[in-house]
């Protein structure tokens, strides 16, 4: 996969992340080739500590490399700060977490909303694209129910509304059905899969289970903080 | 962004009702307690500078002797005669009219009701120097005091305790061995703070009072009223030096009469509250503060509490300035909520205090509207510090917080 495209959707080149100084430093990342093109279902596999985690913050443009490029449609990542990459993420990312990180005592409605909130859309847009969110996950009849009257599976799929509702480029997943019996997990494979086939949005997904990787279409392995290989999975996704 | 942020604010108050009610509790308190403080504390300085207007404000009171009391040993000062009151009336410059008093006292006795009353034999001047309006009837006429007829006005302690309240203009009674007609009955005044009921009283012309009670032309007590574009004090030195001469008072001996001025005490009295006023509402002050610290302590629980919604926020895109807007925008409302929440308190301690310390109602706008800023402001010193460590969070540390 690596170099196979000249204009791919994310580019990693020598990745390098350090944590701590001096004789404490950890080094998490020690070089990471990686491009990922637009429309791909990536799953990123690997025990823990080898650095997947770490790939996956940088990506999400949470964290920054120590060192090595990140090129995020063509434009280096690491030269931004904070709030640089706090409004990448607003236009292009959604985030999906294993433990579903939904506001409590909130309705699903304004989860979803949330993101759109700080879009500046006004009421009548967000309520209109939350909705539509909400019924994409099948959801919309649940719209005013709180995190607490909501399943697992349920909860989930609400996150994922929430993160879809910007209509992002990336969907990043990290450990998306850790949380769920098998039959959830599932079903939340398979919303993930529709997303990423109908909607064209590129999906990158943290997973240990073998049986949720191999819904992707591509599958990376991360062995002590390098890509250790990359290999096919069964899964649809369609790099456009 | 600010109607984003207000928005957001507004959500997670709501969704904290509990919280957001005891966070407030300090402010509600400490505001409603300066404001109802401060209130009180101006009521009653009025309260009190209503009571010595009745007495008159430029009015100077002169009377024989240092001090209110006696005092010491020594023969006692002679009384004033008649013509120190006409060369004060006609010499000093500022002076509107000179009010003498003869004094004495008396049973009143009307279809069997006795009361021992003050008799204050005066001049129409008295109703010059101070308002004292009358309820019912007249004054003196010129003639009645040239005379020095038996015509009385009467306080309305007098006209109760006498008259059983009733209508008392036009009918007779004997005051000592003296048959006395009721012209007119005085508007009700009160306690005078100092000096007892002044309701107490039957006014008649001092001449009457002179040759039928004191039995000399002797004058007790002299009420000086005072030109407004005059100062008090300058009239009062004026009418020590024309007295010292009328009363042979030699260099180096000390006045034997004393001129007290009901401007001077207002004022005293005044400061005296307006200080009292000034410590209990720096001890509110100190309970305002205390409820600042409230809001902060829990902003900061808050904000350890919702680490993870605010490590949500920012993976979904917030930017820092927009997670510390957002909570101080939070401490803000908080803070004004408590802050109106305390004017609504004050303004019930207030109406139920009022008529137990017998003060007038007020309503001070500028105390209210400066109370509520000050909530505001409170919001904001006290929620910058939580809200600036909700917008440092590091967002992956804050989506890991359990």
């Amino acid at each position: 996969m690596v170099a196979s495209d000249p204009d791919p959707l994310i580019r990693l080149r020598g990745v390098t992340k350090v944590y701590g100084e001096g004789a404490t430093a950890f080094q998490a990342l020690k070089g990471v080739d990686l491009d990922i093109q637009r429309g791909d279902f990536v799953a990123v596999m690997g025990p823990s500590g080898s650095g997947k985690s770490t790939t996956m913050n940088i990506l999400g443009c949470l964290d920054v490399p120590s060192g090595g490029t990140f090129l995020f449609k063509g434009r280096p990542v690491e030269a931004l700060d904070r709030d640089q990459r706090a409004l990448l993420r607003r236009k292009y990312l959604g985030f999906v977490f294993q433990g579903f990180n939904l506001l409590a005592r909130t309705s699903a409605l304004e989860n979803v909303e949330l993101p759109l909130v700080y879009r500046g859309d006004d009421k009548t847009a967000r309520r209109e694209a939350a909705l539509a969110a909400l019924d994409k996950v099948g959801l919309k009849d649940w719209w005013d129910h709180t995190p607490a009257e909501l399943s697992g599976g349920q909860q989930q799929r609400v996150a994922i509304a929430r993160a879809i509702v910007t209509n992002p480029d990336v969907l990043l997943a990290d450990e998306p059905t850790g949380n769920l019996d098998s039959e959830r997990s599932v079903e939340i494979m398979q919303l993930l899969t529709s997303l990423n086939r109908d909607a064209g949005i590129t999906v990158l997904m943290v997973t240990h289970e073998p049986d949720m990787a191999a819904f992707a279409h591509t599958i990376v392995h991360f062995k002590d903080g390098l890509v250790d290989r990359i290999e096919a999975g069964q899964g649809a996704g369609a790099p456009a | 962004m600010l109607g984003t942020i207000f928005l957001l604010a507004l959500r997670s108050i709501r969704r904290h009702m509990l919280r957001s009610f005891l966070t407030i509790l300090g402010i509600v308190i400490g505001v409603g307690a300066v404001v109802a403080m401060t209130t009180l504390g101006k009521a009653t300085t009025a309260a009190v500078q209503q009571q010595i207007a009745a007495l008159g404000t430029n009015v100077l009171q002169i009377r024989p002797g240092q001090g209110f009391g006696r005092g010491g040993g020594g023969p006692r000062p002679p009384d004033f005669d008649p013509a120190d009151v006409t060369a004060i009336a006609q010499q000093i410059a500022g002076v509107t009219a000179v009010a003498p008093q003869a004094q004495s006292t008396a049973t009143a006795i009307y279809e069997g009701a006795n009361w021992s009353t003050t008799i204050n034999g005066t001049t129409s001047d008295y109703f010059k120097v101070q308002p004292w309006p009358l309820a019912s009837g007249r004054q003196f006429t010129p003639a009645e005091e040239a005379a020095g007829k038996a015509v009385c006005i009467i306080g309305n302690t007098v006209r109760s305790n006498l008259f059983r309240g009733g209508q008392a203009v036009g009918l007779r009674f004997r005051i000592g061995n003296v048959s006395c007609d009721v012209i007119g009955v005085l508007s009700t005044r009160g306690q005078a703070g100092f000096g007892g009921d002044q309701d107490d009283v039957v006014i008649m012309p001092i001449n009457a009072v002179q040759r039928r009670f004191t039995g000399s032309t002797d004058v007790r007590l002299m009420l000086v009223g005072v030109d407004q574009a005059y100062s008090t004090s300058q009239v009062q030195a004026s009418i020590t030096d024309l007295l010292r001469e009328r009363r042979r008072i030699t260099d180096g001996r000390e006045d034997n009469f004393n001129i007290f001025d009901t401007k001077q005490i207002s004022d005293t009295l005044t400061g005296t509250t307006t200080l009292l006023t000034g410590i209990v509402t720096a001890v509110a002050a100190i309970s305002l503060v205390v409820g600042g610290i409230g809001i902060m302590n829990i902003m900061l629980v808050s904000v350890t509490e919702r680490t993870r919604e605010i490590g949500i926020r920012l993976a979904i895109g917030a930017v820092a300035n927009e997670v510390l807007l957002q909570f101080l925008v939070e401490s803000i409302v908080l803070s004004c909520l408590g802050g109106v929440i305390g004017l609504l308190l004050a303004q019930v301690v207030i109406a139920v205090a009022t008529p137990l310390m017998q003060v007038p109602w007020t309503f001070d706008v500028q105390i209210n509207v400066v109370a509520f800023i000050i909530s505001g402001l409170i919001g904001v010193v006290f929620g910058y510090f939580p809200a600036r460590r909700a917008a440092s969070l590091n967002p992956i540390d804050a989506l890991r917080h359990e």
